[in-house]
């Protein structure tokens, strides 16, 4: 059981895959401007990681390796086109904003990366959970992010006035670079630069 | 296990997964196209609002349409508005597709290359034009207008104010420019620009332009000029020659004469 929370729990500090293995920083960048499409995109690429995790993990012992990215990236599709579909037909305003980047889930590399390293190798239920896991490391930097970036940038959070605008006659003057994608890459260096003054473990040797 | 065997293996892995996958993707994809075709509805409802000035935050779509909007054809040809009503069923108002009715074998018409500088190869015969009625008099009418940008043909309306020479809003519904550069067509800051220019002089010539770059507020025409988008250069130009194209004498100019003798014989 505690196996089974580390494998949950472990990708969101200890090995977060934004945050130490650097990856997925294309979408971390692209759809954080507000924090509704974060919270979209996350919720899509749990799943999409959840279920690709199970299903390569089911296969594992029939896949021949020769074609094995081949079906790893065909079931990553389908699961992604899945995914788009329900975007389209459940939050409609979301998906126009999130654009292209619902179907860019395919070539996330964190996925791949989790099916190739842990899933090829492990059972259906542990590879369900550290997909999962990874899943939610990659959200909680994703609604770090869009979090700041939405406050900061619009004085809103979800939409909702929290710093009036002094457009609107209040006294917040709205920090454009927050709304361009730059300024992701400040807050996720600020988040690495404070997981890894809590974790001294994470930095790298000189 | 031999090489055949091997062989005979991948190709059944490969075909099972193949298999599962696409069942999975074709349920998800027509189980949800009726909500999808919905979304996609209701969406261009409220892009007529939008250009129409009508839209806020929570109200019901479709109540402020039916309210404030009558949907009328417009010849395009001869700029009459046609007041019978069409048995087609691609013409009825209620899912008129400028794009599918423009594609239309009986109901399209080819634009001659030469006149076509919004690239957009075929147009409607009859086009559903939306008035915004205030009481019995008409505010604003808003247009259907598309051309082609970097990758996509961008749909959108615009909207002119009764003079037929103010615009008082424009949106886009469909389009596949890339997302922050020429997407940000979609950017309500950049649209709010196009209010209050003027689009048309008294003799209904088209003197809207989309520039390259920022107009200089000094001159002019900064009046009729609109920014262009940074780093899209190519978007930029397809909507200039959209709003040329439309609002010239090959789109909207018949009507919008026709439109004007009525008013002054009112």
């Amino acid at each position: 059981m505690s196996k089974s929370i580390k494998l949950l729990t472990d990708p969101i500090f200890n090995n977060n895959p934004i945050a130490l293995q650097i990856l997925g920083i294309c979408s971390a960048l692209a759809v954080t401007a507000k924090l509704e499409t974060s919270i979209v995109m996350s919720m899509a690429v749990i799943f999409v990681m959840g279920f690709s995790n199970l299903s390569v993990s089911l296969i594992r012992r029939v896949l021949p390796s020769s074609i094995r990215i081949l079906v790893e990236m065909t079931i990553i599709a389908s699961l992604v086109i899945i995914a788009d579909q329900l975007i389209k037909a459940f939050a409609f305003d979301v998906s126009k904003q999130l654009s292209v980047y619902v179907g860019l889930i395919i070539t996330n590399c964190i996925i791949m990366g989790r099916a190739e390293a842990f899933a090829l190798k492990n059972a259906p239920i542990p590879s369900l959970i550290d997909g999962l896991g990874n899943g939610i490391g990659y959200s909680f930097v994703l609604l770090f992010v869009g979090f700041f970036r939405e406050l900061f940038g619009a004085g809103k959070l979800l939409g909702y006035s929290i710093f009036t605008l002094n457009t609107d006659g209040g006294w917040y003057i709205a920090n454009g670079l927050a709304v361009l994608s730059p300024s992701a890459f400040i807050l996720i260096g600020l988040l690495i630069w404070m997981i890894r003054a809590w974790k001294p473990e994470q930095v790298e040797e000189e | 296990m031999s090489a055949s065997a091997e062989i005979k293996k991948t190709v059944m892995v490969a075909l099972g997964v193949c298999l599962v996958c696409s069942v999975l993707v074709s349920v998800a994809a027509v189980g949800l196209s009726e909500i999808q075709e919905f979304n996609k509805k209701q969406d261009k409802l409220k892009n007529i609002l939008i250009a129409g000035g009508l839209y806020e935050e929570g109200i019901s779509i479709e109540d402020v349409y039916n309210e404030n909007i009558k949907a009328i054809y417009v010849d395009m040809e001869t700029g009459e508005i046609i007041e019978e009503k069409f048995d087609a069923e691609i013409l009825s108002k209620d899912t008129y597709n400028v794009k599918d009715v423009a594609a239309d074998p009986n109901y399209g018409m080819p634009i001659p290359s030469e006149i076509d500088i919004a690239q957009v190869r075929r147009m409607p015969k009859y086009m559903l034009v939306y008035e915004v009625m205030s009481g019995e008099d008409v505010d604003k009418i808003i247009l259907p207008v598309y051309g082609y940008g970097l990758w996509s043909t961008m749909y959108g309306f615009i909207a002119l104010g009764n003079d037929l020479q103010t615009v008082k809003g424009i949106t886009f519904y469909e389009h596949g420019e890339t997302p922050g550069l020429g997407g940000e067509i979609d950017n309500p800051n950049w649209q709010g620009i196009w209010e209050g220019k003027k689009a048309l002089d008294e003799n209904l010539n088209v003197v809207l332009e989309v520039i390259k770059g920022q107009v200089d507020q000094t001159s002019s025409k900064a009046n009729s000029q609109i920014d262009g988008l940074s780093g899209s250069t190519i978007t930029t130009r397809g909507l200039d020659a959209m709003v040329e194209f439309w609002l010239g004498e090959n789109g909207y100019g018949p009507f919008l004469n026709k439109f004007r003798k009525d008013g002054e014989n009112v």
